[in-house]
């Protein structure tokens, strides 16, 4: 059969990858072996250009059961018979299309991963980052998104307990939407998904198979558009009510041994969802399209095996408990059908009734070439980062205050309230600490134990220092958790990219991944699953490399959780960790891209004072020395200090400041390791006597007092001023 | 912990004659999700009774009190509550409200006792048309009902709200109606108790947050008391409503 190069377009493989593909198969592939080929190949889930790298990743430990690539979710031992699951994933291309559907099913996708695993969904977090809300077409496409999430997770009775909002140019028609989800099972309900035991039958479960979602996989994720418009058909519209009976379906018979294993079908629908549990289980598979339900009349095979159509399972089946399986979905008025068998040979089998339409040994479709580069730094990497302090001038004092309502009514840095009320973020009755906080805190039925998380991922940071870009992105990550008093336990990432063909992204892709992996080794916590999304471009031009870091810790006793906001009059506030004023610490900062319009400079980390610091904020809360900490990140010591003025409604006055240096760094530079911690003044010499043992700086900057915010001399604001520029910094691009 | 799934049919234990405890039943439609909070809140916290009673349900007769949960029931397709009230178990819970006993429905729960006819009135998409999650304060308006008997009336519940259609609404004729027979048990309010317009989370009429029928033995109320179950969780003021359930309906029964 000859193709043609749209042919190959169309499933986005080269025609270098078609020559392979003859010459493993010995003959020309088909229409639907072609079209196999096309989605298992596909960067979405070949992983062709990004495996190799990602083997950095330092993913093994005691805890972790289920590591990356090996199923559909990651899982850590937690103790006390129970495990969590969890997952990041991409849906950005589908929501540059259609932002709210394009989000929705992004949330539904990542709960299936983890419902199919045996586990029980009990949060959803989002990193989301759009263009400059100042533009319309981005305030539909966030509105859009945040609409869509709502939809689908209200629906579900998941909490979505947080997550991230960064809006920057590079992000105008191309948004980012990464799902997350945590899931919670005891440990010997876990559910793999692997197909194997010759004769067990093939059951899909869920929604009609229609034409929606064609080249999903292959299309949108796996290249680049120009006119985004003409794939709009490729997005599926989700339906979370099915997806709900789905979950309480699969969690039930996740506790029966009627089953093998469990699937969800996502990217590449029915040919992933069997190939891929074929190859996991090391069985065949034999499938008759005829027997798969449809949508709609006159579905080629082709169409069937490569339809996204959403809340689709495939089940597993032992034979012999064929009929108890199928009363279980009954109960749960949910669709079952036999659509094929276990076999021992190997080799994928489509049929079409009688007519065998695709017959491909597994082994093949499941491995694509994997792609090696050797990659020079680009030369404007350097010019980027020379960033000379003399061109900028320095702030006055008189200026300070307006500066610091400016940066609080940023978007980046404004509370993002009005986003997360719009999600039940306390359905299952687990949610001790709401959004808004360092970490989310959701405690463990039955146990003394809770769980904290957060997402984290500053692309501004990557964009300047690709590598420190990446360290940065997990040490905050494991910062925030360490601020709720969590000890940091695994992470799920989500990479995305532009398009990997080029080198500039590929020298980006490689040095963040590199200064991850060097991080995740450092502070050992594990990566245990994640999702790459690359050729996030538009026109030619590129995202900033963006990581976004998922992390998940423990905190032993829920009752010795911590919060950000000042709790008691009279409580000196200290800034534990890197106390001295770092000039270039205004380098990458939002400062000096609201105030000065710059995007310049490095950021900087020593990994070192990092763990330390860690250590000692998570012993100070654990021996219930401080009431307080909150993590200093974008805005820097300034935002800092009013956001924990603000969530917690009281006032703060700095004794005498004697700031060397540059004003602008000192107030808001975003130098990395400092956490602001408040203690009552009885417990300070506590603190101060595990800072110096522990050799981290502890700096004692004021008291909560009052209800202004004053740093001698040079800013002096009521707590009413700074909530209104806080609060309100995002509604006021919405009225 | 509690168990990360639904009890199946067969697991479910035979009536309670001690008359110690009460016995709950909550509806589960497809689409409920407040039904396992529920369940923990009246069973973990309070120790009571409880089952879960599947939607196809049609004998209510062991319980003395049925929950109607929060969620999405059918998906909240068409109208929220307006296909779950056709479901067989809705014609056993108005026996069940026709002969006294209580019923208490929640967000969902709310919306599917007013397309049932069995509370008046209806709820609206919230006037802002946003999902709104967010702790509200209630005012308690009317002490003397089976389901605010531990209260004092005015006194303020703090307790979350998370609904896309909480704004009730009722035609002027009702609303009075409703006012006469001191049929409103909540009002949205500030933490002091004042009822004001920004207190109000959706726009609801006379800022309603829970009414009863005229009998008194039907509350349907937007805001979830199973949430405020624990000061962990930033309140236990819902269990005062669910200790009033308890103490009204054992103080009857002796």
């Amino acid at each position: 059969m000859p193709v043609s190069k749209e042919t190959l377009d169309s499933i986005a493989l080269s025609e270098k990858e078609y020559q392979l593909i003859v010459k493993r198969l010995g003959r020309e592939p088909n229409e639907v072996e072609l079209g196999m080929f096309g989605a298992l190949w596909s960067e979405h889930c070949g992983y062709k250009h990004s495996k190799a790298l990602l083997k950095q990743f330092f993913s093994r430990a005691r805890r972790v059961l289920v590591a990356p690539g090996e199923e559909n979710a990651g899982v850590v031992d937690i103790g006390d018979g129970l495990v969590i699951v969890m997952k990041i994933e991409s849906h950005n291309h589908p929501s540059a299309i259609e932002p709210f559907q394009g989000a929705a099913t992004g949330v539904g996708g990542i709960v299936r991963d983890i419902f199919t695993m045996g586990a029980r969904p009990i949060a959803l977090m989002n990193s989301l980052r759009f263009g400059p809300l100042s533009n319309p077409r981005n305030r539909y496409l966030f509105h859009g998104v945040v609409g869509g999430i709502a939809a689908y997770g209200n629906c579900l009775g998941i909490p979505n307990v947080g997550g991230e909002i960064f809006s920057a140019d590079c992000y105008s028609d191309n948004p980012l939407v990464n799902a997350f989800c945590l899931g919670i099972a005891r440990r010997e309900n876990l559910v793999r998904s692997r197909a194997h035991g010759e004769g067990n039958l093939l059951m899909l479960v869920g929604a009609d198979t229609g034409r929606d979602g064609l080249h999903g996989a292959s299309g949108l994720a796996s290249r680049t558009f120009d006119e985004d418009t003409e794939l709009r058909s490729a997005v599926q519209v989700g339906n979370p009510f099915l997806e709900k009976l789905l979950i309480e379906a699969c969690l039930e018979l996740a506790t029966t041994d009627w089953i093998v294993g469990m699937q969800d079908l996502g990217a590449a629908g029915l040919t992933s969802a069997c190939v891929e549990s074929a190859a996991r289980g090391n069985g065949g598979i034999d499938i008759d399209v005829l027997k798969v339900p449809r949508r709609e009349k006159g579905m080629t095979p082709y169409e069937v095996m490569l339809s996204e159509s959403q809340e689709r399972m495939l089940i597993i089946v032992k034979k012999e408990y064929e009929a108890q399986v199928k009363a279980l979905f009954d109960r749960w008025e949910l669709r079952s059908d036999i659509i094929g068998r276990i076999t021992g040979d190997g080799i994928a089998r489509v049929r079409e009734g009688e007519k065998v339409v695709a017959e491909v040994p597994i082994g093949l479709l499941t491995s694509p070439p994997i792609y090696r580069r050797r990659i020079k730094a680009p030369p404007w990497i350097d010019e980027l980062q020379n960033i000379s302090l003399h061109s900028i001038p320095d702030i006055s004092p008189r200026k300070a205050n307006r500066i610091l309502l400016t940066l609080l009514a940023s978007p980046n840095i404004a509370s993002k309230h009005s986003v997360y009320r719009q999600y039940d973020h306390q359905v299952g009755n687990n949610t001790v600490v709401l959004p808004g906080n360092d970490a989310a805190v959701l405690r463990i039925k039955g146990t003394k134990k809770a769980l904290s998380l957060t997402t984290d991922g500053n692309a501004r940071y990557c964009y300047l220092n690709p590598y420190l870009g990446g360290v940065i992105a997990v040490a905050e990550a494991a910062r925030n958790l360490v601020c709720s008093g969590a000890r940091p336990l695994a992470i799920t990432d989500c990479l995305n990219f532009g398009n990997p063909e080029k080198d500039e992204v590929y020298y980006q892709m490689k040095e963040c991944i590199a200064g991850m992996a060097r991080t995740c080794r450092e502070l050992r916590v594990p990566i245990i699953s994640g999702n790459v999304s690359l050729y996030n471009e538009t026109r030619g031009r590129a995202i900033y490399p963006t990581p976004v870091v998922a992390m998940v810790g423990v905190i032993e006793d829920v009752e010795k959780h911590c919060t950000a906001g000042f709790k008691h009059e009279g409580d000196y506030v200290y800034l534990l960790g890197c106390t001295q004023a770092i000039d270039t610490s205004i380098g990458g900062s939002e400062y000096l891209q609201v105030v000065h319009g710059m995007i310049k400079g490095s950021p900087y980390i020593d990994l070192k004072l990092e763990k330390r610091l860690q250590n000692c904020c998570l012993e100070a809360i654990r021996r219930g020395i401080i009431k307080s900490a909150h993590d200093c990140s974008e805005g820097g010591l300034a935002v800092a200090l009013a956001e924990s003025c603000l969530l917690g409604n009281l006032g703060f006055t700095s004794f005498e400041p004697d700031f060397e240096g540059r004003l602008d760094a000192a107030l808001f530079g975003e130098a990395q390791s400092r956490i602001i911690v408040s203690v009552s003044p009885e417990h300070a010499w506590r603190l101060e006597k595990l800072a110096d043992r522990m050799e981290v700086g502890a700096l004692r900057l004021g008291v909560v007092s009052g209800s202004r915010l004053t740093i001698k001399g040079i800013v002096d604001l009521s707590l009413r001023e700074l909530g209104k520029a806080w609060w309100n910094g995002l509604t006021n691009f919405f009225d | 912990m509690t168990s990360l799934t639904h009890a199946r049919p067969e697991q479910y234990r035979p009536p309670h004659h001690g008359r110690t405890q009460m016995r709950f039943g909550i509806v589960v439609f497809p689409g409920t999700w407040s039904d396992r909070d529920c369940y923990y809140a009246i069973k973990d916290i309070l120790g009571q009774d409880v089952s879960y009673v599947w939607h196809k349900e049609t004998d209510l007769s062991q319980y003395d009190c049925i929950v109607l949960p929060g969620g999405f029931s059918y998906g909240d397709y068409l109208r929220p509550g307006a296909i779950a009230r056709f479901s067989p178990v809705m014609a056993a819970v108005e026996e069940f409200a026709f002969r006294g006993k209580a019923v208490i429905g929640i967000c969902n729960g709310f919306q599917i006792l007013c397309e049932s006819g069995l509370l008046p009135g209806a709820l609206l998409r919230n006037d802002h048309l946003e999902y709104r999650c967010q702790w509200t304060h209630l005012r308690v308006e009317n002490e003397l009902t089976p389901f605010t008997s531990s209260l004092q009336k005015g006194q303020v519940l703090k307790i979350p709200i998370s609904h896309y259609d909480g704004r009730y609404y009722a035609d002027e004729a009702t609303l009075k109606d409703l006012e006469a027979n001191k049929q409103i048990v909540f009002r949205y309010a500030t933490p002091n108790g004042k009822v004001t317009p920004a207190s109000n989370p959706n726009g609801s009429l006379n800022n309603i947050a829970g009414i009863t029928n005229r009998q008194k033995n039907v509350l349907g109320m937007m805001p979830h008391p199973e949430r405020a179950c624990e000061p962990l969780l930033g309140s236990s003021d819902g269990n005062i409503i669910w200790e009033s359930i308890i103490a009204s309906i054992q103080g009857n029964a002796r």
